[in-house]
C-alpha cells in the first residue's frame, strides 16, 4: 500500500537508515576481506556524500526583510 | 511530544554534551593521528623497514631470538614475544621483573628469519606514544581511563538525546536542510543537525566501544583472577620456576593443538597473562574477525606440556571485538581515510555544538524553536 498524499514522512526515517547502514559498514569489513571491505568503504563514503550533497544544495539566499 | 518532555530531553542533550565536549575534542584530535600510527611510523622511520624472508628460509629458533633480545638489555627478564602481521619480524618485550608495567618495558625487534636485531625506538617513547597516552588515560593510568570512559558514555547519551530532539525539529524540513543564507546561528544549527545525523551510527559505535576499551584493565584482571586463577591454584605453594622449557617447542605444540590458527603472542610466567608456571601462547585466526579472537594455549614451563586451552570468557571477547570497531584499523587504507574524515566531521559537530551553546539564549526559546519544527529558528537568534 502506498503512502497517502500529504502524509509527512517521519523525520526519524533518515537517522534509522543511517544507523543501520553504519552498523552494516562497521561489521562488513570485520567479517571478511575483499568485497566485505568494499561494502564498508562504499557505505561510509555514501554517508560522507550525504553531507557533501547537503552542502552543495544549501540554501544561500537571504529571506527578504519584511 | 509534550513541551515538558521536550524540555527535559533538551536539558539532557545540553548538559551531557557540555560536560563531555572538551574531552571529546581531545579524544577526536588525538585519535586522528592514531588512525595512521603505523603509516606515520614508517614515514618517520620510527618503525623499521624489514627485508622480506629469502626463499626457502626457515624462521630462527624462538629461544635464540629471546636470548638475543635479552643481550640488548642485560639483567632483564623476558615478558612477551609477538609476531608482526605485516612483516617477517618479532618483538620481544623485556623488563627488570616479570610484572614490569608497559611504560617501563624495553622492546627489541628482530628479523624472524635472520635473527638480526633491527634498529627501532621503544614503543613507549616519542610523539605518537605521548598522543596515545593522552588519548587513553591522560597520563594518570586507570583513573584517567575510567574518566574518559565516563565521558564516552555521556557522549552516547548526548547522541541519543540529540536524535530525540532532531525528530520534532526536522518534522517539517527535508532531510539535509542547510540554511546558510540567514542568521549565522541558524547555519550552525543546521550544520550541527546534518553532521550529527550523518555521523550518528559511526560516532555512537566508536563512543561505546571506546568506553568498553577503557575497561580493559579491570576486565583483564577479572579474567586473570577467574579463569587463569583456576589453573594457578593447581600450582599453589610452588615457586615460579627459574629454568624454562624451550619456547620454540612450546609454540610448536600450540600450533599443533590449534591447526587452524597461528600464534599472535606469547606471555612469559609472571606477566599476569598466564600465571607463574605457564607460557601463554595466544593463537588467533587470519580473518579480520578471528585475528582479534585469541585462544590461549597454556604450556607448563617446566614440563613443556599443554595444561589447558581455555575459551576466552564473553566479556573478554566483547573487549577484543570492541578494539577494531574503535580504532578502524581493519578495512585497509580506504577505511582509515574514511575513519579520519568521520572523525573530522565529529569534531565539526562538537565545535558547532559549542558555538550554539555560546549563542544559546533561553532554554524556553530553544524548546519553542524545536516545537515549531525549526521554521522560526531565525527568530531565536535575534534574542
Amino acid at each position: 500500500m502506498s503512502r497517502a498524499p500529504n502524509t509527512p514522512r517521519s523525520p526519524f526515517i533518515a537517522p534509522a537508515w543511517i544507523t543501520v547502514a553504519s552498523i552494516v559498514g562497521l561489521v562488513s569489513a570485520l567479517i571478511g576481506d575483499g568485497v566485505f571491505d568494499v561494502v564498508s568503504w562504499l557505505i561510509f563514503a555514501a554517508l560522507i556524500g550525504l553531507f557533501v550533497r547537503a552542502w552543495i544544495k544549501r540554501e544561500r539566499t537571504r529571506e527578504p526583510k519584511r | 511530544m509534550q513541551r515538558s518532555t521536550l524540555k527535559a530531553w533538551f536539558l539532557v542533550h545540553k548538559w551531557t554534551s557540555l560536560v563531555c565536549t572538551v574531552f571529546l575534542l581531545l579524544l577526536c584530535l588525538t585519535g586522528l593521528p592514531l588512525v595512521f600510527w603505523e603509516e606515520i611510523g614508517h614515514l618517520t622511520g620510527a618503525d623499521p623497514e624489514v627485508a622480506p624472508a629469502a626463499a626457502g628460509a626457515q624462521p630462527q629458533n624462538l629461544d635464540d631470538l629471546v636470548n638475543q633480545a635479552l643481550a640488548q638489555y642485560p639483567g632483564d627478564v623476558p615478558l612477551f614475544l609477538g609476531w608482526d602481521d605485516h612483516s617477517p619480524s618479532v618483538y620481544v618485550n623485556t623488563g627488570a621483573r616479570p610484572d614490569t608495567p608497559p611504560p617501563e618495558m624495553h622492546t627489541a625487534i628482530l628479523h624472524e628469519y635472520t635473527g638480526e636485531v633491527l634498529p627501532a625506538p621503544q614503543f613507549n617513547e616519542g610523539v605518537m606514544y605521548f598522543i596515545y597516552r593522552l588519548h587513553t588515560d591522560v597520563f594518570v593510568g586507570l583513573p584517567g581511563m575510567l574518566f574518559l570512559g565516563a565521558m564516552a558514555l555521556l557522549f552516547a547519551v548526548a547522541i541519543v538525546s540529540g536524535v530525540v530532539l532532531y525528530g520534532p525539529f526536522m518534522r517539517k524540513l527535508p532531510f539535509g536542510t542547510l540554511r546558510t543564507g540567514r542568521s549565522r546561528r541558524l547555519a550552525w544549527l543546521d550544520l550541527h543537525n546534518v553532521l550529527g545525523i550523518v555521523t550518528l551510527g559511526w560516532a555512537f559505535v566508536v563512543g561505546i566501544t571506546g568506553a568498553i576499551n577503557t575497561l580493559a584493565k579491570p576486565l583483564e584482571q577479572a579474567w586473570q583472577t577467574q579463569q587463569l586463577g583456576e589453573f594457578a591454584r593447581r600450582y599453589e605453594g610452588r615457586s615460579r620456576p627459574a629454568q624454562f622449557a624451550s619456547l620454540d617447542d612450546a609454540v610448536a605444540k600450540a600450533r599443533a593443538a590449534e591447526p587452524g590458527m597461528k600464534p599472535a603472542f606469547v606471555s612469559f610466567p609472571g606477566t599476569g597473562y598466564s600465571g607463574d608456571h605457564h607460557y601463554g601462547v595466544f593463537m588467533n585466526g587470519d580473518t579480520p574477525l578471528t585475528e582479534r579472537l585469541y585462544r590461549p594455549v597454556l604450556i607448563d614451563v617446566e614440563t613443556g606440556e599443554i595444561t589447558a586451552r581455555p575459551q576466552l570468557p564473553g566479556y573478554m571477547t566483547t573487549l577484543l571485538l570492541s578494539q577494531p570497531l574503535h580504532f578502524g584499523d581493519y578495512g585497509g587504507m580506504p577505511l582509515k581515510i574514511l575513519w579520519a574524515l568521520l572523525d573530522l566531521l565529529t569534531i565539526a559537530v562538537l565545535a558547532s555544538g559549542l558555538y550554539l551553546w555560546f549563542k544559546r539564549g533561553s532554554t524556553e526559546a530553544r524548546v519553542t524553536e524545536i516545537e515549531r519544527a525549526g521554521l522560526v529558528a531565525d527568530a531565536g537568534a535575534a534574542r
